[in-house]
């Protein structure tokens, strides 16, 4: 997907500078095809456009992010999101993903970075910044037999890391590119982004006790 | 399990570690000989990944052997007192027992820094009741006279219900004067050695304290000396530096705060901690500090150490690497808390640490090892550094 043409991405965020910023800084693998600055008018370009990847800020009013990718991701299921936000805090993170979005970074993050991100989005794989994979590891952390959640069919399928998947997570946290995780570990790029991939979807569809607790502790969802 | 011993004989000579664990205990059991054998075991054979035994160690250490001796002589006169009271067994135990317990107290005393440090966490961690923590005086003086008085009422049974010809009377009129004898010949020497006891210890809190504040003046002076010297030539900035650190040192020499301390007031859980390191970094040393933080919780001294060290290392990276992110990386798990400063910037040997720069040495690797955590710093020149702290939490309540 993504060689021959520049990647398509819509911008979705209520700050005109910083729609201006990402433009200039995204590399030649990208072509901005479209921007809004509210959620409404974000729903129907995109339904319009059908870019390959939408950037979208989580914090603009009548609901943010979150309602854009809820609202999109019903009509257009192939349209790919990667959140951005300044704050990363939790109550942001853990919405924004369960809504939908492959991946989420903030808005102090280089260029190149970004560009990186939307490709590794575009191509199907999750893009986790230090702090999300910090959320996750926090959200996924107790025991499920101790934390009391008796009353939750549980499923290890969904709502429990590998110790592998724990690991990657941790060189994440620590501040460790895709590959210089797979360097660490001795395994392939490839096998760190499906290990980061099958966390991304434990994420948004586990059940988990823990992790509705441990969000609702953290006023979100 | 306790030394290490049975593990290391099985690694060199491919015995079971578990047979040779029963062996020693058996031993030990039957006549004393295992916990001997044991410890001799112990003191000889030098530690995996250390190039002397504690003996060797111990060879130059006089007050280690003198200790031992002591404590030896003190221990076979009880033991040959017990066997003058008819109790045949305990004196078959005099020889292995003394033997063993004059060895431990060489281990104690010559083991290396993280031996010393796991044997702690070891005695801490048994089952004792009534270590004399945090007792009150008059519990101590209860005990002491309760122990007297059942020592006695054993005695005067023993002699009662026994040999009333006098047999048993015998026995104790000799163990007696053997133990007269003993005090007489060894006696002073004993109290001399408690008395250098307490001078070493009261030497050991001194230099504690001394290296303490190193760290601190370390952390706090000589970091912005050097902050000052990189930036001489904006008169502003040397300026402002000053003035911060004519604050904080007012604040130690007047108030009683040591620069770079965690105040109990303000940071109470790690989390807040690693905040403050965040915020303190970015601000001083104009670099992004990326920090991740997994679980929570209350600072006790060890953790506020762990902090101290932390927020060096993020200092040394922003500082030193080039680098214009820091990451921060913390993990709470149930029995430790690591924590991981990690920079993409230029790197060092660390084998090569300049002599009298002693912000890795002191302020990091000593402070740890004083509040029994571990260092490692891993470092490639021209990919960056990455150093790993991690302390053990002893107190956790499920």
């Amino acid at each position: 997907m993504s060689t021959g043409r520049p990647l398509r991405v819509f911008l979705v965020d209520d700050h005109r500078l910083f729609r201006a910023g990402v433009r200039a800084e995204l590399g030649p693998e990208v072509e901005v095809v479209g921007e809004a600055d509210e959620v409404a008018a974000a729903i129907e370009l995109i339904g319009e456009r059908l870019p390959d990847v939408v950037l979208v800020d989580v914090h603009m009013p009548d609901g943010g992010g979150q309602a854009v990718i809820a609202a999109v991701g019903l009509a257009h299921p192939e349209v790919r999101f990667l959140a951005l936000s300044v704050s990363d805090a939790a109550e942001d993170v853990i919405g924004v993903i369960r809504a939908g979005a492959r991946g989420y970074v903030t808005k102090t993050i280089s260029g190149a970075e970004l560009t990186d991100a939307i490709v590794r989005v575009a191509d199907g794989d999750a893009v986790f910044s230090p702090r999300l994979a910090g959320f996750v590891l926090d959200a996924f952390a107790a025991d499920p037999a101790v934390a009391g959640g008796a009353t939750v069919t549980f499923d290890p399928e969904l709502d429990q890391l590998t110790p592998r998947e724990r690991e990657v997570l941790r060189l994440i946290a620590r501040g460790y590119a895709y590959k210089e995780v797979a360097r660490e570990l001795s395994i392939s790029i490839k096998t760190v982004e499906s290990h980061v991939s099958a966390v991304l979807r434990k994420l948004q569809l586990s059940s988990r006790h823990q992790l509705t607790r441990w969000a609702s502790e953290r006023r979100l969802l | 399990m306790v030394g290490g011993v049975a593990g290391g004989l099985s690694a060199r000579f491919g015995i079971d570690a578990n047979a040779l664990r029963l062996l020693f205990a058996v031993l030990a059991i039957a006549d004393g000989s295992g916990f001997a054998l044991y410890v001799l075991a112990w003191l000889v054979m030098a530690r995996q990944g250390e190039s002397t035994s504690i003996a060797r160690r111990a060879t130059t250490d006089r007050g280690a052997i003198a200790l031992g001796l002591a404590f030896a002589t003190v221990l076979g006169c009880l033991l040959l007192a017990l066997g003058a009271l008819g109790l045949g067994f305990a004196a078959s135990l005099i020889w292995p027992v003394s033997f063993g317990a004059a060895g431990l107290v060489l281990v104690w005393r010559d083991a290396s820094q993280d031996e010393r440090a796991f044997l702690r966490q070891v005695i801490e961690q048994a089952p004792v009741p009534g270590m004399p923590d945090r007792q009150t005086r008059r519990v101590l003086v209860g005990r002491i006279v309760v122990g007297i008085a059942l020592v006695a009422a054993g005695l005067g049974g023993l002699v009662a219900t026994r040999h009333p010809t006098g047999a048993t009377l015998e026995g104790v009129a000799s163990a007696a004067v053997v133990i007269t004898g003993f005090l007489v010949v060894f006696g002073p020497w004993w109290l001399a050695l408690a008395r250098d006891l307490a001078v070493e210890r009261r030497q050991r809190v001194r230099t504690q304290e001394r290296a303490d504040m190193a760290a601190a003046i370390h952390d706090s002076v000589l970091q912005t000396l050097a902050l000052i010297q990189r930036s001489s030539g904006d008169p502003r900035e040397v300026t402002r530096l000053a003035r911060v650190q004519e604050r904080e040192l007012r604040a130690w020499l007047f108030e009683g705060r040591p620069p770079g301390s965690f105040d109990a007031s303000e940071v109470a859980t790690l989390a807040q901690g690693v905040a403050v390191i965040e915020s303190e970094v970015e601000e001083n040393h104009g670099v992004a500090v990326e920090s991740v933080v997994v679980g929570d919780c209350a600072l006790d001294e060890d953790l506020r150490a762990l902090l101290a060290a932390g927020r060096e290392a993020a200092v040394n990276a922003a500082v030193w690497s080039g680098a214009t992110t820091v990451s921060v990386f913390v993990e709470v798990e149930p029995t430790r808390v690591s924590l991981f400063v990690r920079d993409r910037g230029r790197g060092f040997d660390p084998g090569a640490v300049v002599e009298g720069h002693r912000g890795i040495s002191d302020s990091i690797r000593a402070r740890m090892a004083r509040h029994g955590g571990t260092v490692d710093i891993r470092s490639v020149p021209g990919e960056g550094t990455e150093v790993e702290l991690v302390m053990a939490r002893p107190d956790v309540r499920p």
